[in-house]
């Protein structure tokens, strides 16, 4: 039969017969992989389309953000040399989770009205997020240089450790975004408490200060219960110290990170099914 | 994997070996669970849910439906509205699990309904077809190879690099459904009677329906026409409440609807 031909590798989709979810979400996503890329494309061309400076914007906002925080915090913490670096390192960690999180979070909403006509992985939303992030990230990160090239800070070949820290981040963050979009599925008022919460979240955390501000009495585990304390000093050490970060932060770091993708990965690709009935 | 295994057909759970049957629901029901009152906060919902009184009201949108598609067959879904077509629709084109039952598809399904619902404004025309046919699960370079295809289909001609938000309606309706005809699925759903641009465009979607019903394509077409049902299907199911109330010979399930 002729015109059987182009359907000879068919794939057979059979509800009773599907892999456990988190499997089946992980194969999609691979299948999709050129959706994922085309959803980032889109975030960041049609973001900064309009706009003069265009792409340029990823790297002015954060420095931007930082000359700020600098000119107003940098009389209150003088004791910490070389502020402006200190301060832009843990704040390009810091935007890179809240943005991607929350902007998972949105996606999801957005694509909410597509999962409703066509099947796709339910995760490429979030995924793409981080994606967006990630390349906003490594373009901030000129501008960082920059920076310590101005101030005259050392840039040492620990700076070449990066990527560990950044895929951590990314690991943590899609975990996390994951989590609070499948809440926000079922309580639309999770997006909104979860700015509040990102707030709060950003001021207990050491990024806009030095981390012996906090009484010593405390200090230990106060920080140690912020898994984000860990991810940023990671992320922080590299750049600002020179150094690589203490292996037993690393290990707690990455442990975090990858278990929060795990958890976040399977409850959302459990619930995915149950998307399409909500709303 | 078992979503890319074949086909096993000896799978002990009633399935006869068909080997033609491109869409097999069995016994498929989809429930929606509407609280009764809407709890909007977490806390609400955790005060409630700790009280007992989470509340759900049943509502089946689909009730034990059985239905086996041939491949090539225009098959016709009637009903009223809230009848549970769209429901159907949904299950078939795997956006909702079915609650109960069985669902065995074999290879892409394609629904051809709001054309273009993926398109983003400030993307040219050329991006948009990219973004679109990702979402349609095709790989990139698989829409290189039929990009100057859309672009002659959709007649959009010097306005392929220009953002989307300039394009008229019916521009971005013609290529919406350029895009998303541009590779022969499976299965073609068509919900409504397509009407998109002029009688000189509508044609030629006429023509290219044509083909991919010759080379093979299954279509499942919703309508409430249904003169229209009469002349192109072969079958028809008339959906009521959510159950199957007759399924056989177009004519006939016409003539039953019509009657009841």
């Amino acid at each position: 039969m002729k015109h059987l031909e182009p359907f000879k590798k068919a794939s057979i989709y059979d509800s009773a017969q599907r892999s456990p979810a988190a499997l089946e979400e992980l194969f999609g996503v691979f299948r999709y992989r050129d959706l994922i890329h085309q959803l980032i494309y889109r975030d960041i061309v049609a973001r900064y389309k309009r706009s003069v400076l265009g792409i340029a914007w990823t790297m002015l906002n954060p420095l931007g953000t930082m000359l700020v925080l600098t000119i107003v915090f940098s009389q209150l913490f003088h004791t910490v040399e070389g502020y402006p670096t200190y301060v832009l390192s843990g704040l390009l960690a810091w935007t890179f989770f809240a943005q991607t999180t929350n902007s998972a979070m949105q996606q999801l909403v957005w694509g909410s009205a597509l999962l409703h006509r066509i099947y796709m992985p339910r995760t490429v939303f979030a995924i793409s997020a981080i994606g967006t992030g990630l390349v906003n990230l490594i373009f901030s990160l000129f501008p960082l240089i920059l920076l310590m090239v101005i101030t005259a800070m050392p840039i040492r070949w620990s700076i070449l450790f990066l990527p560990v820290p950044i895929l951590l981040l990314a690991a943590y963050a899609l975990g996390i975004g994951l989590l609070f979009s499948t809440m926000a599925v079922y309580f639309p008022d999770v997006a909104e408490m979860y700015q509040v919460v990102l707030i709060a979240w950003m001021y207990l955390t050491p990024i806009i200060y030095p981390q012996d501000i906090i009484p010593e009495t405390y200090r230990g585990w106060f920080l140690s219960l912020n898994p984000m304390y860990y991810l940023i000093q990671i992320f922080r050490i590299p750049i600002y110290e020179g150094s690589l970060p203490p292996w037993p932060m690393l290990g707690i770091g990455a442990g975090i990170a990858f278990t929060t993708l795990l958890f976040g990965w399977i409850v959302f690709s459990r619930k995915a099914d149950e998307f399409t009935y909500r709303a | 994997m078992s979503l890319l295994t074949a086909p096993d057909t000896q799978t002990g759970l009633g399935l006869p070996a068909s080997p033609d049957a491109v869409i097999r629901l069995e016994n498929v029901s989809v429930r929606y669970r509407v609280p009764t009152e809407r709890i909007g906060t977490f806390k609400e919902y955790a005060i409630r849910h700790i009280q007992g009184r989470v509340r759900y009201q049943d509502f089946w949108a689909l009730r034990g439906i059985n239905l086996d598609i041939q491949q090539g067959e225009i098959f016709g879904i009637i009903g009223r509205n809230g009848a549970g077509k769209s429901t159907l629709l949904k299950v078939i084109s795997r956006v909702l699990a079915p609650t109960q039952g069985r669902v065995w598809i074999k290879g892409r399904v394609s629904p051809l309904l709001e054309l273009g619902a993926g398109f983003h404004p400030e993307l040219t025309g050329r991006e948009n077809i990219f973004l679109n046919g990702s979402l349609l699960g095709h790989k990139r370079c698989e829409i290189d190879l039929k990009l100057d295809e859309i672009l002659d289909f959709a007649e959009i001609g010097a306005f392929i690099d220009t953002p989307l938000r300039t394009y008229s309606s019916g521009m971005a309706a013609r290529l919406g459904f350029a895009v998303a005809t541009a590779w022969q699925p499976e299965t073609l759903i068509l919900d409504e009677v397509l009407a998109v641009g002029d009688e000189a465009f509508q044609a030629k979607c006429q023509a290219r329906m044509e083909t991919f019903r010759n080379n093979g394509t299954t279509t499942l077409l919703v309508t409430h026409n249904m003169d229209v049902v009469r002349l192109l299907c072969r079958r028809a199911a008339w959906l009521d409440h959510g159950s199957l109330r007759a399924l056989g010979a177009a004519d006939e399930v016409v003539k039953a609807y019509q009657a009841g």
